[in-house]
């Protein structure tokens, strides 16, 4: 695999001059999965922030071949594409290796576009699938999602006398994936370059379809100074909130353990306005409760991964 | 061959690049032909056995993006979920060719024909050719190739045909050669595919008030040059098998007083009716709609101008509406025409209740006072206990 001056030479696939805010994760991970192939791509995008801020009419930021759809079809729509590609190819009308990928949030895949992306894998088409997880609809206005955490703000999930934010935990869709045992499934995050950029090379190198979930802080859905992006990404992973793992066929892998200095999971919410109401003292049980769903799910992944 | 096999028969010879399908009765006969055509490595064809009628236009959408000749088949409830991506295929201009097996919509549930599934989409920017039988769906699946995939049109093309009463009913047909329909649709070339990945596209960008307004007027004019292209493509077929369509098909119309118009099997039925009366000297035809989408104004003013007394067949109703879709339609055409015949509109056939011959005669039979001036209720409900 290349280094990181080296994969920094090469050709920028999403341009810049795009729309997304200031500090927003889902080009840094974009730019940073389509690098993780040498082969041209063909793009399909759900619906969401990253489609509406690439591509104002009669602007594109795509250097490569991109068609957005609609919400929930991301991976219906390259099914179709990579159908296409086959059989074009096996009646010689196209000769080059192509690689498939479809980008969708977490209202696109973890919601609206779940049936979609079932299919899609269970069809066992030859394709990429990532997930720009930024917690919300956040393109629409910041609504809760299945995909938001337990406990969070959003403007569907207002705090109030009565409701404290969301009152479900977060929906774990790579777990949802990988018990489609397709060849290769993982959990990803920006601050981890390296890691993502391996994780998106393994993804596009198996045979069937690959999907990574990657955290995307969202400066205005989660309400931080848009320098902390990274370190909002970081400390994700280091309360064991977001672990960086992998299922290679049906192998779980953990990539990232924090040991002894796995941070509790209040030290990620303080850095985020949408947890705000969580540190006053009549709310304590709420993170706790968080905390004890953080644990649990950490330590259930950790002997997945044969390291309980 | 039933409906539903000739149907599949044409989409054997075209031999399109991608099929993605999702089963819904009645339209489950087609793929069922399709799939062992694939099965027996007759087509190249990938068939993509999607989750959902919605992930099916999805699918196709990709496909005809990337350079694919794609096809789908749906009925009713199948066409509704994917309605959302139907008209983003017309908007996307995208050449895909989609059977409409016509089917009653829900609720209450009900498998049999009627047409409020297509009529539902009339709006959607597909354009629409509707069939009296399997060979006509099997002829009208075949041009429809090439009227969608027109340089001047790239739209997509639904064509239809009546559940269980077309698609179930075996009928004698007369097919082509394989070869002459390969020659007839041709090699497929996408316009701006996907797959050229050395000139990337974009397709579906965010289009605001600054564009939005300018692409749906290049929509229109696509559908405007579709009527030239549809004549051309029907002349062409013509040619080839002998058989001349056009967009509306009178039987008998010449010296008649009183017709009926409809759509897909019930020309058929009517069609006995006329020579039974005309048989008694009753001045008595037929106008069959074959292409509903796009709308030609002044040939349904030219087809029924001197007809006295016309009753437009609705089997679809346009709740709230005065009327169904296609006595709206043909209604709006003769606005501005001063010698005009009396129509009235008849609603019939919902959930497959069965138009039978003596409902037809009933038709005429009420006519007559039309004729007379007595033109009564403009919008009636035939064959329905009430």
């Amino acid at each position: 695999m290349a280094n990181i001056r080296e994969l920094a030479l090469t050709n920028e696939r999403l341009a810049p001059g795009h729309r997304l805010c200031p500090g927003c994760g889902l080009s840094i991970i974009a730019r940073a999965v389509m690098r993780g192939t040498k082969d041209p791509i063909v793009v399909a995008t759900a619906t969401g922030c990253l489609e509406v801020s690439t591509t104002i009419y009669p602007y594109t930021a795509w250097n490569v071949p991109w068609i957005h759809n609609a919400f929930e079809n991301a991976a219906a729509t390259i099914s179709g594409a990579e159908a296409a590609y086959k059989v074009l190819k096996k009646k010689g009308k196209i000769n080059k290796e192509i690689k498939f990928l479809a980008f969708g949030g977490d209202g696109g895949t973890y919601d609206i576009g779940l049936q979609s992306l079932s299919g899609a894998l269970e069809r066992g088409h030859n394709f990429v699938y990532v997930c720009l997880d930024n917690e919300g609809y956040m393109n629409t206005g910041i609504q809760r999602s299945s995909s938001t955490p337990y406990g969070a703000w959003t403007n569907t999930s207002q705090v109030g006398k009565i409701h404290k934010g969301k009152e479900q935990f977060k929906k774990d869709l790579t777990a949802v994936v990988a018990a489609h045992h397709i060849p290769y499934v993982a959990q990803a995050s920006s601050h981890n370059y390296m890691d993502l950029v391996r994780k998106a090379e393994k993804a596009f190198a198996v045979k069937g379809p690959a999907f990574i979930n990657v955290l995307s802080p969202c400066v205005p859905g989660w309400k931080y100074p848009m320098q902390l992006t990274q370190k909002l990404a970081k400390m994700a992973v280091d309360t064991c909130f977001w672990p960086l793992f992998e299922v290679e066929n049906d192998k779980w892998i953990l990539n990232y353990d924090p040991g002894d200095n796995k941070k509790p999971i209040i030290e990620w919410l303080k850095m985020q306005k949408r947890f705000r109401h969580l540190m006053k003292p009549e709310n304590t049980h709420i993170v706790e409760q968080l905390q004890k769903n953080v644990d649990f799910r950490w330590e259930n992944l950790k002997k997945l991964c044969g390291k309980g | 061959m039933t409906g539903a096999e000739c149907t599949a028969e044409a989409m054997k010879q075209i031999n399109p690049d991608v099929v993605a399908a999702y089963p819904i009765t009645p339209q489950t006969n087609i793929m069922h032909s399709f799939s062992q055509f694939v099965a027996d490595g007759i087509v190249d064809t990938d068939l993509v056995t999607v989750e959902s009628e919605h992930s099916a236009m999805s699918a196709c959408v990709g496909a005809s993006a990337s350079g694919a000749r794609a096809m789908t088949a749906t009925s009713a409830n199948g066409l509704a979920l994917m309605w959302e991506i139907v008209y983003i295929a017309a908007s996307t201009r995208l050449p895909i060719v989609m059977n409409v097996v016509n089917r009653a919509l829900s609720a209450p549930i009900n498998i049999h024909c009627d047409h409020s599934d297509s009529m539902g989409c009339r709006d959607t920017g597909w354009i629409q050719i509707y069939s009296e039988n399997g060979e006509e769906a099997y002829e009208n699946t075949i041009m429809g190739v090439r009227i969608g995939e027109h340089k001047d049109v790239l739209l997509p093309v639904m064509v239809c045909q009546d559940g269980f009463i077309t698609s179930h009913s075996v009928e004698t047909v007369e097919l082509l050669n394989d070869e002459i329909v390969k020659s007839f649709v041709g090699e497929h070339t996408g316009h701006y595919p996907l797959l050229d990945v050395d000139k990337p596209v974009t397709y579906g960008p965010l289009d605001l008030f600054d564009y939005y307004f300018e692409h749906k007027r290049q929509q229109v004019l696509a559908m405007e040059n579709a009527k030239r292209v549809i004549r051309e493509i029907f002349d062409e077929f013509g040619q080839i098998t002998g058989k001349h369509y056009d967009f509306f098909e009178g039987y008998k119309l010449e010296d008649a007083e009183k017709v009926i118009v409809c759509a897909n099997s019930s020309a058929g039925t009517i069609r006995v009716v006329v020579d039974e009366l005309r048989e008694k000297g009753e001045k008595v035809g037929l106008l069959k709609m074959r292409v509903f989408r796009p709308w030609l104004n002044d040939m349904i003013v030219e087809k029924l101008g001197k007809i006295k007394a016309v009753a437009v067949l609705d089997r679809s109703d346009s709740f709230g509406a005065f009327g169904g879709p296609l006595f709206s339609e043909i209604r709006s055409s003769f606005h501005e025409v001063k010698e005009k015949p009396n129509i009235i509109d008849y609603i019939y056939g919902l959930g497959g209740r069965e138009l039978d011959i003596i409902q037809i005669k009933k038709v005429f039979n009420e006519l007559e006072q039309v004729k007379n001036g007595n033109v009564g209720d403009r919008v009636r409900y035939l064959g329905v206990r009430e």
